[in-house]
């Protein structure tokens, strides 16, 4: 069985940042794997040690900068992994749910894998959508939000947890081929090895342009347009306690004293 | 089209929040729009549904009469059928784990652009201009698009309807094609269980990402201890394994009211503050004046929980 992971690098924000036009200025900006990807990741490569999955690929839509954290994904385990970018896509303030799924569409064409796994949102623009419309895009089957894959995968058929609200679970069984998108904790990810980051170096990036999979580049022209961004504005009346640990614990324990909830 | 089409949300017999929720969002899109509101009530006791949510500002409501639970493809054919028949400019459905499990199949389906986990919406009737967060709620952001669309709504945002409504009711007869459904929902489960009911305590002493590593968690216990209080958590703590699912508050874990709600190194992701808003007396004690825990807390201190939590335990030890 093949499967293929969709992974992202994601931009991550610092506590304090200024936003310059419908961004984040780039000095308060860094880059990361996307945390549910990174769980994805990790549930392949475990159905590969499982003897379930033969091959692990990653697709990534993004620059050349983001190898660095594609490189993390193969340092974890993955095979090989193909990277889709274009002048086309240089300057996209927002690639929409669309366009992401033309592009993954097709590699998923070339790739013909059995299963096909993504984080269920990423951190950055959190559209959540994207697993869900590749596979109605490519004619496979799905599960939105699964937080437990049964590993023995048996008669085509994958055994799903959906983590619904409010602490009940959903259990499903869905026809392969399918996409399934990962919530965080169906795994614990492990960290990369020295091992594993020198063999990452070694391993095929394969790099596509649009014309390459065959995506005209209007498919990059998004529906949606980013406008305007800016820090939500605080409802906040909140009393915030000033001095040492001590003074401040000790207005604490008086409030818990005041409502009674403490002696 | 000028119609707005708004898919409600249910489960095993009760219709959820924001299907009262998105009949308000609804209401002002097509009211911008000159149009009416449809809702669509898909699978379960639908004639019930159909009564119950009979509110004002709703025009017509079409019941789905097929299965009893949620199935993703039975939902995205009958919505997409509903679009050809209806030819609405919005498809609205909740941003829900079940709206997030068909809404993008449908704006596949359909070849329409997708807007998901809109906090506010409005329209001149052309343009769409959705309100939605981005880096897990540190900025928002508006996004405009033209034409038709397919938008979920985060729930909670958008006040749930009231009143008695005139809408018409009627079975759409919805042609489900059961060769194309590829997946079964063979049960439920409530998760966690266990020895504790966080949803009963009067005071909880809940942690977050903020401490570290989980031999760190003994600290959060020796608290909780001192203030005869129970211990709770964000969804890391338990992602990881430092505490059973049955301890996580939020919108996939439980949902708290306690008097005293102490959140020690949260920085509040609004599928958190979901789960606790509710809480009588909020106290955030973070080293981050700007995490979004501090909008909703009534007290706050910002600074080292590993300063502060072994001064407040020596208090009442």
């Amino acid at each position: 069985m093949k499967i293929l992971v969709t992974v992202k690098e994601v931009a991550t924000v610092e506590d304090e940042f200024e936003i310059e036009g419908t961004e984040i200025a780039d000095q308060y900006l860094g880059a990361d794997l996307n945390e549910w990807d990174d769980y994805a990741v990790e549930e392949a490569v475990q159905l590969q040690e499982d003897g379930i999955a033969d091959e692990v690929v990653t697709v990534t839509i993004g620059p050349e900068e983001c190898e660095q954290t594609i490189r993390q994904a193969l340092a974890k385990g993955a095979d090989r992994a193909v990277r889709v970018w274009d002048d086309a896509l240089e300057g996209v303030d927002l690639l929409d749910v669309n366009a992401k799924t033309e592009i993954l569409g097709a590699v998923v064409e070339a790739e013909d894998p059995d299963l096909v796994l993504t984080g269920v949102q990423a951190g950055d623009d959190s559209f959540g959508a994207t697993g869900v419309s590749l596979a109605e895009e490519i004619g496979a089957q799905w599960g939105a939000v699964v937080n437990h894959l049964e590993h023995d995968l048996e008669d085509g058929v994958a055994s799903v947890r959906r983590e619904l609200e409010g602490g009940v679970e959903e259990l499903t069984e869905i026809d392969l081929p399918a996409v399934l998108t990962i919530q965080t904790g169906i795994n614990e990810p492990r960290y990369a090895s020295l091992r594993g980051i020198r063999q990452a170096q070694r391993k095929e990036l394969d790099v596509q342009h649009l014309a390459d999979i065959g995506v005209d580049e209007s498919a990059v022209e998004s529906e949606l347009e980013l406008t305007e961004m800016y820090e939500p504005e605080s409802e906040s009346d909140v009393t915030v306690w000033e001095g040492s640990a001590d003074e401040t614990a000790a207005e604490l324990g008086e409030l818990l004293r005041d409502k009674g909830v403490a002696q | 089209m000028t119609d707005v089409l708004a898919v409600t949300d249910h489960r095993r017999g009760e219709l959820r929040d924001v299907s009262y929720e998105i009949i308000t969002a609804g209401r002002v899109l097509a009211d911008e729009t000159g149009g009416d509101l449809h809702l669509a009530v898909i699978s379960g006791t639908v004639d019930e549904f159909a009564d119950d949510l009979n509110r004002e500002g709703v025009d017509a409501i079409h019941t789905v009469d097929y299965g009893e639970e949620f199935n993703h493809d039975v939902y995205t054919q009958a919505t997409t059928q509903l679009y050809d028949e209806l030819a609405p400019q919005y498809v609205l459905t909740p941003n829900s784990v079940n709206g997030l499990d068909y809404a993008p199949a449908v704006a596949n389906d359909l070849d329409l652009p997708i807007v998901t986990d809109t906090i506010g919406l409005e329209t001149d009737g052309e343009t769409l201009i959705a309100t939605r967060e981005m880096y897990g709620g540190k900025v928002e952001t508006t996004n405009e698009l033209e034409g038709e669309a397919v938008v979920t709504i985060r729930s909670a945002e958008w006040a749930k309807a009231e009143g008695t409504g005139d809408a018409s009711i009627e079975a759409f007869d919805a042609e489900i094609d059961e060769d194309a459904i590829g997946s079964t929902v063979t049960g439920f489960e409530e998760v966690g269980g266990g020895d504790v009911d966080i949803s009963e305590a009067d005071v909880l002493v809940s942690v977050g990402r903020g401490i570290e590593e989980e031999d760190n968690i003994p600290l959060i216990e020796e608290l909780a201890e001192a203030l005869d209080a129970t211990v709770s958590s964000s969804r890391p703590i338990v992602d990881n394994g430092w505490l059973p699912k049955n301890r996580q508050v939020g919108q996939s874990g439980k949902v708290v009211t306690p008097d005293v709600y102490i959140a020690i190194g949260i920085s509040g992701a609004v599928q958190h503050v979901a789960g606790m808003k509710g809480s009588d007396t909020i106290v955030a004690i973070n080293t981050d004046p700007n995490a979004p825990i501090m909008d909703i807390a009534d007290y706050a201190i910002v600074d080292d929980l590993f300063d502060v939590v072994p001064a407040l335990t020596e208090e009442f030890q």
